[in-house]
């Protein structure tokens, strides 16, 4: 086998057993993941959940206190330097230069990480065009609006060709515009291009509109880990709308409420929508209307979303305060078929 | 080495600084005021000294050697003059490089703190010896400037102001040009080695000047020992403490290593 041959097997990001404190407070532990060459990973998280130490870690900015980190085989705490030239790292806070003009900015990163100067010139007027900044590209960044921030931010990690890009929230400042204008880059560079991206976000559309695997980090551990499809499909929180004749709506209702694990909502129309309803139990539910007679107009499974996959999960892990004034059952106690996930739920991976 | 990296972090941190009011006002007002203004007024000021006020500067010049006296105007208000410029304002020399180090270089890693792009720099490529190369050069290589030609400067003024009036060049001597090539440089390194060592501890550049503003303490140590008479800045005293200067630079570095290193300045990372 051949080095690059070698490199070419060997995962872009591998976390085995990490563990990181600071003082008494753990931010990773236990954390043990992998993502492939090519692969457009999100990493999800509540804010704390350990997303931001897990970048600094592969980035060699932070020493694990256990366990190894590998980017592309090498060592960020060792090879900093070699593992740093293949990433492109954007974090929460844009890290462009105010006292700096945009394209000094850029100029600036593309000395730092040798960005071949043949040509330079005119790949950093391309990349301002390509966010949007050409016109106040000699401007300096202090007079730039949040978003022209961020997208100078996004150039600045985007123009010395990284082939691992980590991304914090890369969307967040964004007008849906630009936002959608960022998505499809980053697509292009995955589908196209090959590039390897792990995105941290709070934005669940748009994981799910990117990523090929998501992770979900609890309390600084990956407790779950697969393709939107497989967790939704492996923590069955999809839902029902059911329509039915109006004077039935109480007996459909009840029968709903024995079998979805979420909350029953009554639409306009003699419709109900439930949520938590696993699709196992749909012809249960047939079942149960068609003895009593009820008569059904439609009956329509809807599909999980990532964001009911991540509060399920959210919700297991950290279960949410009883209201009983609304008197509706927590998920994580009233749901039949959900099975725990306090230990780290893999599968499903592309 | 990536040099390309190095001098781009260098010229970054030297555009930033000289776009701060809060650095450039210090960097021309203070070699303007200690080595344009005051030698000018010395000279100016020789034709009101009566003789009466040599007596003040005798305790200096009975420290100097006799060949050094020799040579002066027997006039003593012109006497007073030279002692003046030559002696007594001459060391000013060494303030100017180490004032501006330190300015420079308290805006070091506190600045990037403060600014919120020190993860940016963090995040690239750079060797942490790289980055540090790069922080001591963007200090160093100006303030030695600054020194270089506020020395110039000092020389031409004391020359205009008294050499015209006692017939002969008064400067440089072989101190003062010890002073300003070798003193001046070596001084700014020790500087901002320390400053560095600070700024790379605390969140602001305000923090940091305060704290690192200690390091001129031994420069005035040195100014007014020789003002007093009670040490002479010698060649050889000088060029001793130029190394020593070094050997606390390069002493600070090697122990403030562990605070420069890439991991423990990632720690403060918000």
């Amino acid at each position: 086998m051949n080095g690059d041959t070698e490199v070419a097997a060997q995962a872009a990001i591998e976390l085995i057993a990490v563990a990181r404190h600071f003082g008494e407070v753990t931010a990773l532990q236990d954390l043990t993941m992998t993502v492939s060459p090519g692969e457009v990973v999100a990493l999800l998280g509540h804010n704390g959940a350990g997303k931001t130490t897990t970048v600094r870690l592969v980035a060699g900015l932070l020493a694990p206190d256990e366990g190894t980190v590998r980017v592309r085989g090498l060592d960020p705490a060792v090879d900093g330097p070699a593992v740093r030239r293949r990433l492109g790292v954007l974090p929460a806070a844009p890290v462009v230069d105010d006292r700096l003009t945009g394209a000094a900015n850029l100029r600036f990163a593309a000395d730092v990480f040798q960005v071949p100067t043949e040509g330079l010139n005119a790949r950093i007027t391309r990349a301002l065009e390509t966010y949007d900044l050409a016109e106040r590209g000699n401007e300096r960044v202090a007079g730039y609006s949040t978003g022209m921030r961020q997208r100078l931010a996004l150039a600045r990690v985007l123009l010395p060709d990284p082939e691992i890009l980590l991304l914090d929230e890369p969307t967040s400042a964004l007008d849906p515009v630009a936002a959608r204008q960022v998505r499809r880059s980053l697509t292009a560079l995955a589908r196209e291009r090959d590039r390897t991206i792990v995105l941290c976000t709070h934005d669940l559309a748009e994981a799910e509109q990117l990523a090929d695997r998501v992770i979900v980090l609890e309390h600084g551990r990956v407790v779950a880990d697969g393709s939107p499809a497989a967790l939704a499909a492996r923590h069955g929180v999809g839902g029902i709308r059911l329509e039915v004749a109006i004077d039935h709506l109480g007996v459909a209702r009840r029968h709903l409420g024995a079998l979805a694990a979420g909350e029953v909502e009554t639409e306009p129309g003699g419709r109900l929508r439930a949520t938590g309803v696993a699709r196992e139990m749909v012809p249960h539910l047939v079942r149960r209307l068609s003895d009593d007679g009820v008569a059904v107009y439609e009956l329509r499974r809807l599909e999980p979303t990532l964001e009911d996959v991540y509060l399920a999960i959210h919700d297991r892990e950290r279960p949410p305060s009883p209201t009983p004034s609304r008197g509706t059952p927590s998920r994580a106690t009233s749901s039949p078929n959900v099975g725990s996930i306090s230990g780290p739920d893999v599968g499903g991976q592309r | 080495m990536n040099r390309r990296g190095v001098v781009a972090v260098a010229r970054r941190d030297l555009s930033v600084a000289m776009g701060s009011k809060a650095v450039v006002l210090p960097a021309v007002i203070v070699p303007v005021v200690l080595l344009v203004l005051l030698p000018g007024l010395a000279g100016i000021a020789a034709s009101f000294i009566d003789a009466a006020s040599i007596g003040d500067l005798e305790v200096l010049l009975d420290a100097l050697p006799a060949s050094a006296v020799a040579g002066m105007s027997p006039d003593p208000a012109l006497l007073a003059a030279e002692l003046v410029v030559v002696y007594l304002l001459a060391p000013m020399v060494l303030l100017v490089p180490v004032m501006f180090a330190a300015v420079i270089a308290a805006d070091g890693m506190a600045g990037e703190t403060e600014r919120g792009t020190l993860e940016g720099l963090l995040l690239t490529p750079l060797t942490d010896r790289e980055i540090v190369t790069a922080k001591l050069l963007a200090a160093w290589v100006p303030a030695t400037v600054v020194g270089l030609v506020g020395g110039g400067l000092y020389a031409v003024v004391a020359n205009l102001t008294v050499g015209t009036q006692v017939g002969r060049l008064v400067l440089p001597t072989a101190e003062f040009s010890v002073m300003v090539l070798w003193a001046g440089p070596t001084f700014a390194a020790a500087s901002l080695a320390a400053v560095s060592l600070v700024s790379v501890r605390v969140k602001t550049t305000q923090e940091a000047f305060q704290l690192g503003g200690v390091v001129v303490l031994p420069v005035i140590a040195l100014l007014v020992s020789q003002a007093t008479g009670a040490l002479l800045l010698s060649v050889w005293l000088l060029v001793v403490a130029g190394v020593v200067a070094l050997g606390i630079a390069a002493g600070l570095l090697a122990v403030g290593a562990r605070s420069l290193s890439r991991t423990r300045m990632g720690e403060r990372l918000g």
